[in-house]
């Protein structure tokens, strides 16, 4: 339909590979915030604001905040793993 | 000792007959020499230790790289075959498809005078479908019960019953420390913003509630704005100060009451066979807060119950426990 | 092929995303790629169905100025249905994380390939 609308579409699927390739998983969670976000403006523009409102604030709001909660919770645990023994696990929690 | 009585020790094992009577060679146990026994362990090792050797295990190589080119393969078969699907569809945007059946019609032309409700979506999920949204709480509800099992950590009154229980609830009790070491805790930014915005949100996320019938929003989009204030406000302030508002009895019964409610508002379709019945209550002027029946009570329950979810989400993810 | 490849390039978009969200569901090792892969499934199915509801010129299904003709609004039914998804896909992923968190807590790692071998190791 319009330019604005198939730029949001090829930044989606920009957004979704660039989580695909992304090593950290820290870049990976933020991708998804602002894909979420993007998610809501084509609500706007596909005429459902309810959908826009909830995927704001759902979306882009709670899910990202329990992803990073989960990556904080899994780095405590490293951490403490490598203080415990000195030889550390590198592996997982980048 | 009568015949009777020595058969009845030895039915009761109390004696041999046999003992001191028979004459036996001490039994040799039977044991394979130290030095096989080893050998039979260090090869059963190495044979675990082969077929799990994720680097040199030929099979586990070839098998992964197949899956790998299988799964690029297969993923992009089904990216076509859907795509050549899409392209057999009715274009987007057009009028005349079977999606905008008699049903839609139904829902916007006489939506308004049965339901009350301005906002047609508001009044199909919590006039017409307002069972499957009842369903859809509760599946919000069960899984913050889930989420309660499996990350539940109370470092007081955790079971106590191994040793290995007690060693979880000491380790966790030390990374919830840790946690709090690491966390900024009294960050004048933060607390400053909250102070500001925290009544702000939660204020949106009432009206939100309340216009649902009215204006885009309703009780899901509301309830997680809430949840998202009472979050900010938790980073913010620290545990302290949102357990004085906000507790797993205040959980507790907020969710048990907005569901019963909401269950008892709707759920006589069981006992009318899906017909719908008259609320009693005035459906009210169309535009005004206090219109449309049940569904502003419903919208109620479903924003407080989406607000506690997330809320609770989030605290159990932070500490495991309220 | 059919006809309509250029006009449903939304839907078609929607196809993309969904494959690509399956391939990171098949082929990343972490556990917390496989869910963001899950997530952007999830959000695929919906844009799919908000476009089948999508009606252009007309505007969203919230009575204005009394007008109640079908010509106005756009289908709110595909509306309805994606909000409580949504929300119930929210659920779903906390309740995954919360499993990840468990299972890295065992295991101390996020790779599931290491986490099998180790499971097979301890003959479950």
């Amino acid at each position: 339909m319009t330019v604005f609308e198939c730029l949001l579409l090829v930044f989606l699927v920009m957004c979704a590979i660039s989580v695909t390739l992304s090593k950290n998983l820290l870049n990976s969670i933020i991708i998804y915030m602002s894909y979420s976000l993007v998610m809501s403006i084509i609500w706007i523009i596909l005429e459902s604001p309810d959908l826009a409102i909830t995927e704001a604030a759902v979306g882009a709001g709670v899910t990202s905040v329990l992803f990073f909660v989960t990556l904080k919770k899994i780095h405590a645990i490293e951490r403490e793993d490598s203080d415990k023994e000195s030889s550390g696990q590198q592996k997982g929690g980048e | 000792m009568g015949r009777k009585e020595r058969f009845e020790s030895w039915l009761n094992g109390e004696r041999d007959p046999y003992l001191g009577k028979v004459e036996m060679k001490p039994q040799k146990e039977r044991l394979l020499p130290r030095t096989l026994l080893k050998k039979y362990k260090k090869d059963h090792e190495e044979a675990v230790a082969q077929v799990y050797d994720m680097t040199n295990n030929r099979q586990i190589k070839y098998f992964e790289k197949a899956y790998r080119i299988l799964g690029v393969l297969g993923c992009c078969l089904f990216i076509t075959i859907m795509i050549l699907t899409v392209s057999y569809l009715p274009p987007i945007g057009v009028a005349d498809k079977p999606v905008n059946n008699e049903v839609p019609q139904r829902y916007i032309e006489d939506g308004l005078q049965e339901t009350g409700a301005v906002n047609i979506v508001t009044g199909m999920i919590l006039d017409y479908r307002a069972f499957d949204t009842f369903g859809e709480s509760n599946v919000l509800f069960v899984a913050t019960i889930t989420v309660l099992i499996l990350l539940r950590a109370l470092p007081g009154h955790g079971g106590g019953k191994g040793k290995e229980e007690a060693d979880t609830a000491k380790e966790e009790a030390r990374q919830e420390a840790n946690d709090r070491i690491y966390e900024p805790k009294n960050d004048v930014i933060l607390q400053r913003v909250a102070f500001f915005l925290v009544p702000m949100i939660i204020i949106f996320g009432i009206y939100v509630i309340l216009n649902g019938h009215l204006s885009p929003g309703g009780g899901f989009s509301g309830g997680a704005i809430i949840g998202s204030g009472l979050i900010l406000y938790l980073n913010a302030f620290g545990f302290s100060k949102t357990e004085r508002l906000f507790t797993e009895k205040t959980y507790k019964g907020v969710c048990f009451c907005a569901l019963t409610f909401y269950c008892f508002a709707k759920s006589y379709s069981f006992f009318t066979g899906a017909n719908h019945l008259e609320s009693g209550i005035p459906l009210g002027t169309p535009g005004a807060i206090l219109s449309s029946g049940l569904i502003l009570p419903l919208n109620i329950c479903v924003g407080l119950v989406v607000a506690c979810t997330m809320y609770t989400f989030y605290v159990m993810f932070r500490k495991g426990g309220f | 092929m059919g006809a309509n490849l250029i006009a449903n390039y939304g839907e078609t978009v929607a196809m993309i995303l969904f494959g690509i969200g399956f391939f990171n569901l098949l082929l990343q090792r972490n556990l917390i790629k496989k869910i963001i892969g899950l997530n952007i499934m999830d959000t695929a199915v919906y844009l799919f169905l908000a476009l089948k509801g999508y009606i252009a010129g007309r505007s969203a299904p919230i009575v204005a100025d009394g007008v109640q003709e079908v010509e106005a609004y756009i289908n709110p039914i595909p509306s309805g249905l994606v909000l409580t998804g949504i929300v119930v896909s929210v659920s779903v992923s906390a309740l995954m994380l919360s499993l990840t968190i468990r299972l890295y807590r065992r295991y101390h790692t996020l790779d599931l390939d290491q986490i099998t071998v180790r499971l097979k190791k301890e003959g479950l």
